[in-house]
């Protein structure tokens, strides 16, 4: 069985007595010591789909509906407020995409590592500092036993990155969600986090939701790739499935745009059209009015599927 | 603790001398140029000329007022304010007999506000749009909106007067009959300076609750009331010190109200006295005294935040 279940979650908005359906039922597993791409355009329900499942929605007008979380067997959606403070960072870390706003800027980096590592692991101060210490070791900070004791802005940006690890890391989680963990670092410091993360599964058996919108990301770290449109999850399959033969045009789409596909001298390729409002979705499928391949059912009906959500998936055709 | 930090500690009191010297002249001026003649404040109307010359000299009011300046500035290097003409007893002496009951006031009014302001900023910022904040709102629009002597005076009559919990004027000898006697004036000034407090308070918090970092400190299961304390609370108080040492130093110089209310012997009751005398080293003086503890006041305010945030570097 796997570690993580996620079935039918929603996250709803509700503004003035009306409903705006962000995260529209998605489903998806995660094994031990898997890490997962979550991928998708901005705004597309990532974050708050991952959100939701930690039940940490950034307004008091969201809300998660339906479904079930199971994680070890445990359905977080029926924890009350406490169980699912325990759960929260000790279960189920998570890390962000701006560690330098993600850090409070007046603690000093060990006491915010130790801070989950007290409250979750039930140490002594002591005991925690020297935790502290070991894990800002595993995560590669050098000279750990001073820097234990510097402010976040005493440290680089990839360092910063380190330290919210490490943050996560104290707790002892077995699911790390990693929302765009890379996204506000350079070339060379992603490809270090990225690295590190992948050490991390394989030393402590982490499993991994990554959190992205850049595929190349997704092609270096990820074992499954779940892609999501507009709130819902159109695609989802292992790795080499999915980057090699694409069932959903949109995930097609996406694999076309990356840069490294169009030649030198080509514009890059983008897909044309603009994401819908989900307020204001079309009837049918919701990518129906960029997709290049509509048949008569597109505009009709909403399409299900758990490998792909799809009336005529690509490959498939006569 | 980075002590490099706190290096600008040292340097900081020589900017004092030009703050020092520029008041010296401004109140030089100021003081000379209200109407009236001193010697005949002090002799009354029906004083001889003979006697009027005779204290002018004695003081040296009869030389150039450039003259007048250079003596001043020449004995306040000394650390010599002169003589007061009232009281003929050495100004400096007066003006530090004067200065515990102005200290204990403005002390007891900042600690008193902070009680009041904090745990009303959180529970405001905490329970937004419910109706605790509601009523906090209007507590602090009340406290903005009435001025501190009428406010003074309510509290006297119903506390004092009617109710008899204190003392109505007054400092008192003990150290708990003075606490006692300052009870009233520290609250009417908190009230006025918890509102402005409150508000700047609430605001950070509400903000500081929306931060990244407090997003994260709940992501790694701390409660709600531990993000509070241990996130919330420090991010908001930085920009509240600042605020708060901008008011203490408008603070000072509104004790003068608020000690001739209550009859206070402190600071701002002796220059409202030497100003109807026309006591012009006394004026001088205390104005002096005044921008000194302003002066010093920024100078903690510096000190306190660059305890409170390592972000923070002085010069």
């Amino acid at each position: 069985m796997s570690l993580l279940q996620v079935r039918d979650l929603s996250v709803i908005a509700s503004n003035a007595g009306r409903d705006v359906t962000l995260v529209d039922r998605v489903s998806f597993d995660l094994a031990e010591g898997e890490i997962l791409g979550l991928v998708g355009e901005s705004g597309s329900g990532k974050t708050l789909a991952c959100r939701g499942l930690m039940r940490l929605l950034p307004s008091p007008n969201l809300r998660v509906q339906g479904g079930a979380v199971r994680l070890a067997g445990q359905d977080l959606l029926a924890l009350d407020d406490a169980g699912m403070r325990a759960v929260r960072g000790g279960q189920l870390g998570m890390i962000f995409q701006n560690p330098s706003s993600h850090l409070d800027p007046l603690m000093r980096i060990g006491e915010q590592i130790a801070e989950g590592i007290r409250l979750h692991q039930g140490a002594s101060k002591k005991e925690a500092r020297l935790q502290t210490i070991e894990v800002l070791r595993q995560v590669g900070i050098p000279d750990p036993q001073a820097r234990v004791d510097n402010f976040p802005h005493e440290f680089s940006g990839g360092m910063r990155q380190r330290a919210m690890i490490a943050v996560a890391l104290g707790c002892n989680p077995k699911v790390l969600i990693a929302d765009e963990p890379t996204t506000a670092l350079d070339v060379t410091v992603q490809a270090q986090i990225l690295r590190l993360l992948l050490d991390l599964r394989d030393t402590r058996g982490l499993s991994i939701i990554m959190i992205t919108h850049d595929l190349g990301v997704v092609a270096q770290t990820c074992d499954a790739i779940a892609v999501m449109y507009a709130g819902r999850l159109c695609e989802h399959g292992s790795k080499y499935e999915l980057l090699a033969r694409p069932q959903h045009p949109y995930t097609a789409g996406l694999i076309d745009c990356q840069p490294a596909r169009s030649s030198g001298h080509a514009l890059l390729r983008t897909i044309p059209g603009q994401p819908p409002l989900l307020d204001a979705l079309p009837p049918g499928c919701r990518f129906n009015p960029r997709c290049p391949q509509v048949g008569t059912l597109c505009t009709d009906v909403l399409p299900e599927g758990a490998r792909v959500a799809c009336h005529y998936p690509l490959g498939e055709r006569p | 603790m980075n002590l490099a930090r706190y290096r600008f500690v040292l340097s900081r009191p020589l900017q004092l001398l030009p703050v020092l010297f520029g008041i010296s002249l401004i109140t030089f001026v100021l003081v000379r140029s209200i109407p009236g003649d001193p010697a005949r404040a002090l002799l009354g109307s029906r004083s001889t000329p003979d006697a009027l010359l005779k204290i002018r000299a004695q003081f040296g009011l009869d030389q150039p007022l450039w003259l007048q300046y250079f003596y001043f500035l020449k004995n306040l290097l000394k650390g010599d304010l002169g003589q007061s003409l009232l009281y003929k007893v050495d100004a400096l002496k007066l003006i530090v007999t004067r200065i515990e009951p102005t200290l204990v006031l403005v002390l007891g009014s900042v600690l008193l506000a902070l009680l009041i302001a904090v745990p009303l900023a959180t529970v405001a910022a905490r329970r937004k749009g419910g109706w605790a904040d509601n009523l906090i709102r209007v507590f602090t629009t009340l406290g903005l909106g009435m001025p501190a002597f009428w406010l003074g005076l309510m509290l006297i009559l119903v506390l004092s007067v009617q109710w008899g919990l204190f003392p109505v004027s007054g400092y008192g000898r003990t150290w708990l009959d003075k606490a006692h006697h300052m009870v009233l004036p520290c609250l009417t000034i908190a009230l006025a300076l918890s509102a402005v407090l409150v508000r700047n308070l609430r605001a950070s918090m509400l903000m500081e609750l929306q931060a990244d970092h407090v997003t994260a400190a709940r992501a790694r299961g701390l409660s709600e009331a531990a993000v509070f304390r241990r996130h919330v609370l420090p991010n908001s108080l930085v920009p509240a010190v600042n605020l708060l040492a901008v008011n203490i130093g408008w603070l000072i110089s509104g004790t003068v109200v608020i000690e001739s209310l209550f009859a206070i012997p402190g600071i701002g009751q002796l220059l409202v006295r030497g100003i109807f005398t026309r006591d012009y080293m006394v004026v001088q003086g205390v104005a002096m005294v005044l921008a000194c503890a302003t002066v010093l006041v920024n100078f903690i305010a510096d000190v306190v935040t660059v305890t409170l945030d390592p972000r923070v570097k002085m010069q």
